[in-house]
């Protein structure tokens, strides 16, 4: 049976109790459209404050940044920094080593499911929020183009990133500080408050240094055509950077995680 | 005071269990403080780029951010556990407890677990109403005080109104926490001031999930732009869904059954 079959199974199975289970599922769906359509208002207000535009961002360019943002976000959202906390502490990680399979894979299958189940609700609200807010943004055709690539790179970043990081949970049960330091840089450094450009310059820096502009503020700048062709294929070229590191870190982690690891009641 | 001697009472066992692990007041302090350099490090970005927002001064959206700690760290530290307690012992059929004890039932249900070290949450927002206060200086007079402590008692009582009705949905339907889940989800935005948001969004903010009176109006009354009229209304609302909670409460609390009658 190859990885295919596993795959296949599995996206059955967990597709099947998401929709069982749906409730959770929507609330965090919630929290994603609230998140935008706040800053949305305030970076709106601040632009009307200032004579229409902020930074080179009127209230439309403002609608259509926090807009593809909120999708962008959609296709990018890992849960796994606060699952593992809880797999880890209670021990029932065990049951995952069991298995003859890496429990990475059914991360990513239950990842993958929960957005394409939250999907037409997502869509909605964006249809919702474009009608409300008339956003403006005219991508040149091949930023449209590298846009999906940049997407699929950013989500690969991310879940890489927070699967590694979520292992800190194997040397210190107390993880709730790490994660939520990580959230709250997350919040400044990948645009979800604010777009980088707006950000004092040395946060700036450090978005680009770190992963943090990878994930999600990149395909977000590429799509609205504020990036040259030179500056989509340096961003490419970071995000690949970005995997193979977290990906060759993940291995190194996840190695030396399972050997220190003792279940309660294991 | 009865409800005052109650809620002390809880409050000690509250501490007591927990005084034993003092590494969670540390830490939640911690998350308390990265929070509020959050809230506050957004409003740094946001008044770099213009002197008002809508009206609001710095000091003022401050304020208000320091308003909103203070308003959810006393959610957190009572009425959500308290809340959450109660969906559960109806579901287990532990209520009889309660009930049964020579008290006010609602009143009991309502402070029957403390969670202490939100308290953090709770002191962090005086400490910022304070300083606000002081950067806002001759600004605010005796009468302002008085509307924003009149304020807050009404907003406090519609948040709590709110709570009882929506918790007290458990004597019908049996999974109604994840109500409460969309609850503090939606508080967030009470973070800004909601008359930056759109008319539909406000209107939703202001009567479907009452976060405007929670935390923009006591912060209006500090900045000395609450008019009488919408005080007024913040009472009005506040007896409405007070009197509501308390026919849900009763009508609810007369179906639960227990789990061994």
């Amino acid at each position: 049976m190859g990885l295919g079959d596993v795959y296949r199974q599995q996206f059955r199975t967990t597709l099947a109790s998401f929709i069982q289970y749906r409730a959770s599922i929507f609330i965090w769906t919630i929290d994603r459209i609230l998140e935008p359509l706040i800053y949305l208002v305030v970076w709106s207000a601040v632009a009307r404050a200032t004579g229409g535009s902020v930074g080179g961002f009127d209230t439309a360019q403002f609608a259509a940044y926090f807009i593809v943002l909120m999708l962008v976000t959609q296709v990018t959202y890992t849960w796994v920094m606060f699952e593992y906390e809880y797999k880890i502490r209670h021990g029932s990680l065990s049951f995952a080593l069991l298995r003859p399979i890496h429990p990475i894979h059914t991360d990513l299958v239950d990842n993958v499911s929960s957005k394409l189940i939250t999907l037409p609700l997502m869509l909605a609200a964006a249809a919702v929020l474009v009608v409300l807010f008339r956003p403006v943004f005219s991508p040149p055709p091949w930023a449209a183009a590298l846009f999906v690539p940049a997407l699929l790179l950013a989500f690969g970043v991310k879940f890489a990133v927070e699967w590694t990081l979520s292992l800190s949970a194997f040397w210190t049960t107390r993880v709730g500080a790490i994660n939520q330091g990580y959230f709250v840089a997350a919040l400044f450094l990948s645009g979800q408050m604010a777009p980088l450009s707006l950000l004092p310059h040395p946060l700036q820096v450090a978005a680009a240094i770190l992963p943090f502009r990878w994930m999600i503020s990149f395909p977000v700048e590429l799509l609205l055509g504020r990036l040259s062709p030179g500056q989509a294929m340096t961003g490419l070229a970071a995000q690949a950077a970005w995997l193979a590191l977290a990906l060759l870190l993940l291995r190194t982690v996840w190695r030396a995680g399972v050997r220190v690891y003792a279940a309660v009641g294991a | 005071m009865r409800l005052l001697r109650l809620l002390w009472v809880f409050f000690r066992v509250g501490a007591m269990g927990e005084l034993a692990y003092r590494t969670n007041f540390f830490l939640q302090l911690l998350e308390s403080a990265i929070d509020l350099g959050t809230a506050l490090g957004g409003l740094a970005v946001v008044f770099s780029y213009t002197a008002t927002l809508g009206g609001w001064r710095p000091e003022e959206v401050a304020a208000l951010i320091g308003v909103f700690f203070l308003v959810g760290g006393a959610i957190r530290l009572v009425i959500q556990p308290s809340m959450e307690q109660l969906i559960e012992s109806v579901r287990e059929g532990t209520l009889d407890f309660t009930l049964t004890k020579p008290e006010d039932s609602q009143l009991l249900a309502s402070i029957q677990r403390v969670e202490i070290w939100k308290l953090t949450d709770f002191v962090l927002g005086i400490a910022v109403i304070i300083v606000s206060l002081g950067r806002l200086g001759t600004h605010v007079g005796a009468l302002q005080l008085a509307a924003f402590a009149a304020a807050l008692v009404a907003g406090g009582l519609i948040v709590y109104s709110f709570w009882v009705i929506l918790a007290s949905l458990s004597f019908w339907f049996v999974r109604v926490e994840n109500i409460l889940v969309i609850f503090q989800s939606i508080y967030e935005a009470g973070r800004w001031p909601v008359t930056l948001y759109p008319r539909w969004l406000r209107v939703g903010l202001t009567f479907l999930v009452p976060v405007a009176f929670a935390t923009t109006v006591p912060a209006q009354a500090l900045a000395g732009r609450l008019s009488w009229q919408t005080l007024a209304g913040a009472f009005a609302l506040s007896a409405l869904l007070f009197v509501a909670a308390r026919i849900v409460w009763t009508r609810g609390s007369r179906r639960y059954s227990g789990a061994s009658a």
